[in-house]
């Protein structure tokens, strides 16, 4: 029986189940003990970027690579027929699908990639964000880093602290991690940027629980994992922001009391809401997981494209 | 019905007749069927006395028939509404009027960063369903979900 990702397009998180999750978490961990130079030989991969993204992309063609398989592509519209001449998407997925055996994209707008899925034929999509709406394989790679330090995905106590409002990341993950079991959630952020309902309502259809916190600190010594993003300044006006900034940075002092399985997990870009002084502590795991995303997205690539591996 | 709702509301031949609308919802129901840009003969009731809604609106068409795409959203915004298909002034078929669990291509996204705004090759599509006694609806594509006053204000 062909595994449950082969030739499925990977659009969104939701729509995943556990046991594919687990899959791609387990096949990530082989392919980083042993790595699998031939899963992609011969395959032609699109990695098509409408919207610039240096990491997710370079981390893609990266995995692609790795795997033996050969990369096309643009890493921006800009010289595109769809950025100069005004193709439309599905004109754009329709020819470059036809030459490709996957179609990695980033586009600027919500539901692209799903609209791409519906014009690649037969030849599977894969989402690397579409505008503010889902980037899974930020999800899968955070599980597989989760995973790797924690060594489970259920009965974990999980912070998420900074711009929970507008952070696609948090939400995804946050749904990836109510398909397990028993994982309780602390939230931390400025008022305005709160969780949405939305995530709340799903944690609590899912049976777990949940609190809401202003500082970091107060939650400290209960963490397994502490998932921090950035507050954009731009939200706020200047004296707002000065007021609330202090307390939604991490600093090697605020770490105090953690126990020492805690890790800290951060999706990058960091600007000043980690200050350089964690890097070195044990706590620190934010470099390995950026790594992580090869590794993630190699064994989605891999299962995707291959009926066994 | 009394002979006073008789001298109110005029009679059709043949057509549909939309009975039990909210008050205030009949305007819309005309716009979403486009009927605000018809020739054939309408007639609205707005603000009629209802038992069970206090007031309704009432509206015929003349000429026009509704099938059971229509009445299906037609409950997104008169979930109680009923509608009477009209042959030779007597009612021959009652359409039930349940919520569809997809609508296709009849609401633009309310997201306005959603790819459907840009590509003319797909319609809108947003499934249906009701969370808490609200009718809501999700966007296939942007995966945003709207209530459906906000859709249907729109219409």
């Amino acid at each position: 029986m062909p595994n449950p990702l082969y030739k499925k397009h990977i659009l969104s998180i939701p729509e995943l189940s556990r046991e594919e999750l687990e899959l791609v978490v387990e096949t990530a961990g082989q392919i980083k003990a042993e790595p699998r130079p031939t899963l992609l030989q011969h395959k032609v991969i699109a990695s098509c970027f409408f919207e610039a993204s240096t990491r997710t992309r370079l981390s893609f063609e990266t995995s692609i690579q790795r795997l033996g398989g050969r990369v096309i592509g643009f890493p921006d519209a800009g010289n595109t027929s769809a950025g100069k001449k005004g193709e439309t998407l599905a004109d754009s997925v329709r020819v470059i699908s036809s030459y490709v055996d996957a179609f990695v994209m980033r586009h600027p707008r919500e539901g692209a990639a799903r609209l791409a899925s519906e014009f690649s034929g037969r030849v599977p999509v894969i989402n690397g964000g579409d505008g503010a709406n889902q980037h899974p394989t930020q999800t899968l790679l955070d599980l597989f880093t989760i995973y790797e330090t924690q060594g489970r995905l259920d009965n974990l106590h999980i912070a998420m602290v900074g711009d929970l409002k507008y952070g696609r990341t948090v939400h995804s993950l946050t749904q990836a991690l109510t398909k397990f079991k028993n994982n309780r959630f602390y939230f931390i952020a400025p008022d305005v940027l709160a969780m949405p309902d939305y995530i709340l309502d799903q944690v609590k259809e899912a049976g777990m629980e949940y609190s809401i916190h202003s500082t970091m600190e107060e939650v400290m010594s209960e963490l397994d994992i502490l998932y921090m993003t950035r507050v954009q300044k731009e939200r706020f006006d200047e004296s707002e922001y000065a007021h609330i900034k202090s307390a939604f940075i991490l600093s090697g002092q605020t770490l105090e009391g953690a126990k020492d399985n805690l890790k800290v997990l951060h999706p990058l870009p960091r600007v000043d809401e980690i200050t350089v002084d964690v890097d070195s502590t044990p706590y620190a795991y934010y470099f390995e997981q950026a790594e992580n995303g090869v590794y993630a997205r190699q064994a989605l690539l891999a299962l995707v494209l291959n009926e066994e591996i | 019905m009394t002979k006073d709702n008789h001298l109110k509301v005029e009679a059709i031949k043949n057509g549909t007749v939309i009975d039990h609308i909210p008050a205030n919802v009949g305007f819309k129901v005309l716009k979403l069927f486009k009927l605000d840009d018809t020739a054939e003969r309408v007639t609205i009731g707005l603000n009629l006395p209802s038992s069970a809604l206090g007031k309704k609106d009432l509206i015929k068409i003349e000429n026009v028939l509704f099938d059971e795409q229509r009445a299906k959203r037609l409950a997104l915004l008169a979930p109680n509404a009923t509608v009477n298909k009209i042959e030779n002034y007597q009612v021959v078929a009652k359409l039930p009027v349940v919520l569809p669990e997809n609508i296709k291509g009849v609401f633009g996204c309310a997201n306005t960063n959603c790819i459907t705004h840009v590509e003319p090759a797909v319609e809108s599509h947003f499934g249906v369903f009701v969370k808490d006694g609200d009718i809501q609806l999700k966007c296939k594509y942007c995966e945003k979900v709207f209530s459906r006053e906000v859709m249907t204000e729109q219409a």
